[in-house]
């Protein structure tokens, strides 16, 4: 890890102040992303503004009914949080299927949106790496690329986002409230992040010197019918391979609302609301389910090594679809898939 | 800026290019006791037990948050201690797998550890042991599947999962 200079933000303000006068400083909340990324020299900034003191710990219902989350809350606090387990419990199992105990313990919701791609080349900075380093290449198309992206790639990044998290905050339509030089703005979470395109290092939307002040949630929680079903390479403690965020409203057996979206297949959680419409009106059934799968999936692309997810996800959308539609979400714990 | 933002700064500047990087002094509760650090800002909490403090019993495995091995208890959670800087935690209260007995006897999950042969190398166990103490503090893993789930930022290379579920749970049933 480089040497660096340590200073603690007051407030807000401060925070955006602070970094607004040193280009070369990081925020650090939790830390358990960014500390890493410093042990690999992926990050070397020459100075940490330390927020993790700011009063940005809160979670609060809104006048609509919505729920607003401080963005230092831990994703342990968030995950168990009474509210969230009643009204959004799409959004604690997604939380409990990502990391360890000891890192939702440490991690912050605004670091979660903000953790970088844990692409292998990435974080080995012996090799090219566009997100890395533009224009150097990338060196996952065409080498070692079973976890990388098969939606919205391009020719210079096929890297994934990470979190699990953030799959079920798309699913769930949040915004992301963010602070900075020219003041307060919100953006939805279906644009907070983005796609690769020719500017990899570009992870978010998030501005030059803004900082995340809280997540907020709509009032419709889907607590009846949904489910997160992640598929990785061991039974926990694993990033996805495909993950699928599924929510549905039901009506006397059909379907009047649906959300789907996709984990660990693009450099961002993935929506389609084309996929989302095909459900809408339509029955419980398998063949719907297919349909939904085959739009969202439509563009998918392989890389050699990842070639799989594009099946894998397709039947994980529909065996989510219908634990979402029975009412029988993924367990966390016990790892049989019904 | 100001340097008024960095906790009791002995030496450190935030001003830019002709400030000077120094150590900043830090006080920890660990193990119930008082410990007063002056230390660099880049120095994770487990370099900190382990070199300054010499509580070895926190071990470095991976030293990236991926084995678990360097678990401790920090205001009663588990963390992985290789991932967060001593400077963030002036005030805090830490808990090494060194403050878990008391008065001559070990604490309760030590015991079942012992009791049911919970390892082999030893090398993970006092991280399991810690992590294990704050599942049972927390109250919420209630069967076999939720102690395995919990603790899977715990990795134990022997293999000795199944004799450490069996022991954490008589500790849970015990306390």
């Amino acid at each position: 890890m480089n040497n660096f200079q340590y200073s603690r933000a007051q407030d807000v303000a401060d925070a955006v102040r602070q970094s607004a006068a040193d280009s070369s400083a990081r925020f650090i909340a939790g830390g358990t992303n960014l500390v890493d990324l410093m042990k690999y020299d992926v990050e070397r900034p020459a100075r940490l503004i330390d927020i993790s003191h700011l009063p940005l710990r809160t979670v609060e219902e809104t006048p609509d009914g919505g729920l607003r989350i401080g963005a230092l809350v831990p994703n342990s606090d968030l995950a168990w949080h009474s509210h969230v387990k009643d009204r959004y419990p799409l959004l604690s199992s997604a939380i409990l299927a990502g990391a360890s105990t000891q890192l939702r313990n440490m991690a912050s919701t605004g670091g979660n949106l903000l953790q970088r791609t844990r692409c292998l080349y990435f974080y080995d900075v012996a090799t090219p790496c566009n997100k890395r380093k533009p224009g150097s290449g990338c060196s996952a198309i065409g080498g070692i690329n079973r976890m990388n992206a098969i939606l919205g790639t391009s020719d210079a990044c096929i890297a994934t986002h990470p979190s699990d998290m953030c799959v079920a905050l798309t699913a769930l339509d949040a915004a992301v409230h963010v602070t900075g030089p020219h003041g307060a703005r919100t953006i939805p979470m279906t644009d907070f992040h983005r796609l690769p395109g020719d500017t990899p290092e570009r992870d978010t939307n998030l501005g030059t010197d803004e900082i995340v002040t809280a997540v907020e949630l709509p009032a419709h929680g889907f607590r009846t019918n949904y489910t997160y079903l992640k598929i990785r390479d061991r039974l926990s403690y694993a990033f996805a391979l495909v993950s699928v965020a599924a929510a549905l409203e039901i009506d006397n057996g059909t379907i009047r609302q649906a959300r789907l979206a996709l984990g660990g297949v693009a450099h961002k959680p993935w929506r389609d609301p084309e996929a989302e419409a095909i459900l809408t009106g339509q029955p419980i059934a398998k063949d719907t389910f297919a349909k939904a799968a085959q739009i969202i999936l439509r563009d998918a692309k392989g890389y050699g090594h990842n070639d799989f997810k594009i099946d894998l996800a397709r039947r994980s959308i529909m065996r989510a679809l219908n634990q979402a539609a029975q009412g029988t979400p993924q367990s966390q714990s016990d790892k049989r898939i019904a | 800026m100001a340097d008024s933002h960095a906790p009791a700064a002995s030496g450190v500047a935030s001003d830019g290019a002709s400030s000077s990087i120094g150590k900043i002094s830090v006080a920890l509760l660990v193990n119930g006791a008082r410990r007063q650090l002056e230390i660099a800002p880049w120095t994770t909490l487990l370099d900190a037990l382990r070199d300054r403090l010499h509580l070895t019993g926190t071990k470095k495995g991976c030293d990236h948050g991926q084995c678990g091995a360097c678990t401790v208890l920090l205001n009663g959670r588990p963390i992985n201690a290789c991932l967060t800087l001593v400077v963030m935690h002036e005030g805090a209260e830490v808990t090494t797998v060194e403050g878990l007995a008391g008065d001559g006897n070990l604490h309760p999950v030590q015991q079942a550890f012992i009791d049911h042969d919970a390892f082999q190398c030893g090398y993970c166990t006092s991280g399991q042991i810690c992590s294990a103490v704050g599942l049972i503090r927390e109250g919420r893993a209630k069967t076999r599947d939720d102690i395995r789930e919990t603790m899977s930022g715990n990795i134990c290379r022997c293999g000795a999962y199944p004799n450490i579920v069996a022991a954490i749970e008589e500790a849970m049933k015990a306390t």
